[in-house]
């Protein structure tokens, strides 16, 4: 009855018998999340670590084996930090800079990330999922010990929904047979085929590609050593690809994926024999064993919104990228971030449930933001008609002598954050500051004296003062606002003076719990702070 | 300024590179030429410096072929 639809990697939520499923009525919770992927995970931690009881249920019961996605951008390492999770991620992850773009045989151009200095995550870390998963689910066990109202549960399959105006009712099977729940609150993370988007018969709009993709993860055995660097190859003069990726894991493992076209046999490719022949092409008689293989087509796609009503969709079941950019978990991430704070506080009763109305706004403008980057990626990879093909060429064949040419070069645009300029929860800019903080952008880290800025801040509505003072404390329509105050003392490299006042004296910022900024202005002025506050939450 | 630019500057180049892309979409192969042959024109015009009209033809010409 509950088949398995892939094989796990690590069991992480066996399934136990629930209460629940005894009961007469169906029992009702705040929220329930549908599917216990990195982004269902990552909900749970959020609305947990406030406190807001979350049920998680998985048809699963643990990670899934294969790696799938392997570059963690920064803006994503920020948010598990800020769930608690990020250091480990960190700490197994393989950091890099460098990356390599050649055509045919010979190498067009290199680029060099360039992190800025001071801050606590590097632009990327490359880490095989299931690490990040389990390190998030380590966090979610953690929290549960300390108490946190965080409860998940393996091999739960949600068959059907029945949704209200104010409540949803779901159909649950188990080994041990089906049970009903209730929910104020649905969820909806159960990835890109997403189920309950089917079942509430919800479109899902946007481009396939007609191209597939063979992933080979490999372990190399011989004493070769490859550089920790992203390798593009268009059009590979070994011929096992249109276009060739290797990029380099934690375990000594590599990534490579293969552009084999559209008109493909399955079956055949993924035969182990098939996938060395590319792979001994490639690699020309390097050694290696097998980890993971995979052949995945790809498509843009999104919902036309995230929010049906008492229904929330998040991550690969909200919107679907190619994987040209990492954009995939990445931005899923930043759904929860914003999702979580938002249901938190309706959950809650302070702000009313318009405020969700929020999350579907800001969070298509990111999603669209990605699929223009990712379609236009995976555009210029696999060019789609004769002239776009002339073009590419042209701009590859001009990149090797030419630096003009090379911003044109596209291998995939990689994440980065997004700024919700124009968002209802923003003021007016009050201050004439740096762009990159402008309200709507998410907080840049900054090396503080002790530690880093951005571990001070989020989780909760905070009044960032730098080299002014605010008030002692301060609530408005029952939020509870925190105080976080920095003068030049605790800033000895001049970070936060470069980052978040530029030519200003001094500034006053109005932070939201998912460390974006809400409001700004020089000095601290009580009526116009409340009524940020009261904008930020969607009263104003 | 009689100097070809060969260093990066174009605004935003994802969009202009995309842009370019689209004017293309669901154009015959005749169509798309013509369509090429009057931006360059269009362009040469508005760069007008004919020394660096020539730097430009030199650079292209002599570029191998991707
Ligand atoms: C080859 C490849 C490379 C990628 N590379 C990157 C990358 O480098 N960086 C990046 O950021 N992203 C990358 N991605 C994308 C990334 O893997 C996904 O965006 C991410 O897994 C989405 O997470 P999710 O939690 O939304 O969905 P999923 O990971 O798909 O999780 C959904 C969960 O819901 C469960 N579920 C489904 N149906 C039900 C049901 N009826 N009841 C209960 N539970 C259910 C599933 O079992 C699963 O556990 C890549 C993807 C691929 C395929």
């Amino acid at each position: 009855m509950l088949d398995e639809r892939y094989s796990l990697a690590y069991e992480l939520y066996p399934y136990e018998r629930s209460p629940d499923q005894d009961n007469d009525t169906a029992k009702r919770h705040p929220v329930v999340v549908m599917g216990g992927g990195p982004i269902g995970i990552g909900m749970a931690l959020d609305l947990g670590l406030q406190g807001i009881p979350v049920v998680v249920l998985d048809d699963h019961a643990g990670v899934g084996m294969g790696s799938r996605a392997i570059c963690f951008a920064k803006r994503c390492l920020e948010i598990a930090d800020r769930y608690g999770c990020g250091e480990p991620m960190l700490e197994k992850g393989v950091v890099w800079n460098l990356g390599k773009v050649f055509h045919k045989d010979h190498k067009v151009f290199e680029f060099n990330l360039l992190p800025e200095d001071g801050h606590k995550f590097p632009a990327f870390i490359n880490m095989q999922q299931p690490y990040f998963e389990s390190f998030q689910i380590e966090r979610l066990r953690e929290l549960q010990s300390q108490g946190a109202p965080i409860e998940i549960r393996g091999q739960n399959r949600v068959d059907g929904v029945n949704v209200h105006d104010d409540h949803v009712v779901l159909e649950v099977m188990t080994p041990d047979g089906p049970y009903k729940l209730e929910a104020d609150w649905l969820i909806g993370a159960d990835g890109a085929n997403s189920p309950l988007r089917n079942m509430l018969d919800l479109e899902f709009t946007g481009k396939v590609f007609q191209d597939s993709f063979l992933i080979a993860d490999i372990k190399i055995t011989d004493d070769v050593d490859f550089p920790t660097e992203r390798w593009f190859w268009f059009e590979p003069s070994h011929g096992s690809g249109a276009s060739t990726l290797l990029h380099k894991q934690p375990d000594d493992v590599w990534r490579v994926d293969f552009q084999i076209g559209w008109d493909v046999d399955r079956k055949e490719e993924m035969k182990e024999e098939n996938i060395r022949r590319r792979l001994d092409a490639f690699l020309g008689g390097v050694k290696y064993d097998m980890v993971w293989s995979s052949i995945y087509t790809f498509q843009c796609k999104r919902m036309d919104s995230f929010r049906n009503g008492r229904v929330l969709f998040a991550g690969d079941s909200a919107h679907q990228v190619s994987p040209f950019g990492a954009r995939g978990a990445n931005s899923g991430m930043q759904d929860v971030d914003n999702l979580g704070w938002k249901l938190g506080l309706v959950v809650n009763g302070v702000a009313d449930d318009n405020l969700l109305d929020t999350y579907n706004s800001e969070r298509a403008h990111g999603a669209d933001e990605n699929i223009m980057n990712s379609t236009r990626s995976t555009d210029f990879i696999t060019p789609k008609s004769a002239q776009s093909r002339i073009f590419r060429d042209a701009v590859l064949a001009l990149a090797n002598d030419h630096e003009f040419a090379r911003p044109l070069v596209n291998s995939g645009r990689l994440s980065v954050p997004c700024t919700y300029d124009g968002s209802s929860l923003n003021s007016a800019d009050g201050m004439a500051g740096p762009e990159r903080t402008r309200p709507g952008s998410p907080c840049p880290d900054a090396h503080l004296k002790d530690g880093f800025l951005l571990n001070q801040l989020g989780n909760e509505f905070v009044l960032f003062c730098i080299n002014t003072e605010g008030p002692t404390e301060l609530q408005e329509c029952g939020v509870n606002v925190r105080m976080v105050s920095l003068s030049a003392v605790d800033d000895p490299k001049g970070a936060v003076a470069e980052r978040y006042l530029g030519d200003a004296p001094s500034a006053v910022y109005l932070i939201r719990p998912d460390q974006h900024v809400a409001a700004r202005r020089e000095t601290y002025n009580e009526n116009l702070v409340r009524a940020e506050i009261r904008r930020a939450i969607g009263k104003e | 300024m009689t100097e070809l630019t060969l260093t990066a500057n174009i605004d935003v180049p994802d969009d202009f590179y995309a842009d370019l892309i689209d004017a293309h979409e669901g154009l015959s192969k005749e169509a798309s030429d013509a369509l090429n042959a009057r931006l360059i024109l269009i362009l040469a015009n508005h760069i007008g410096n004919r020394a660096i009209l020539k730097q430009a033809l030199d650079t292209a010409s002599h570029q191998k072929g991707g």
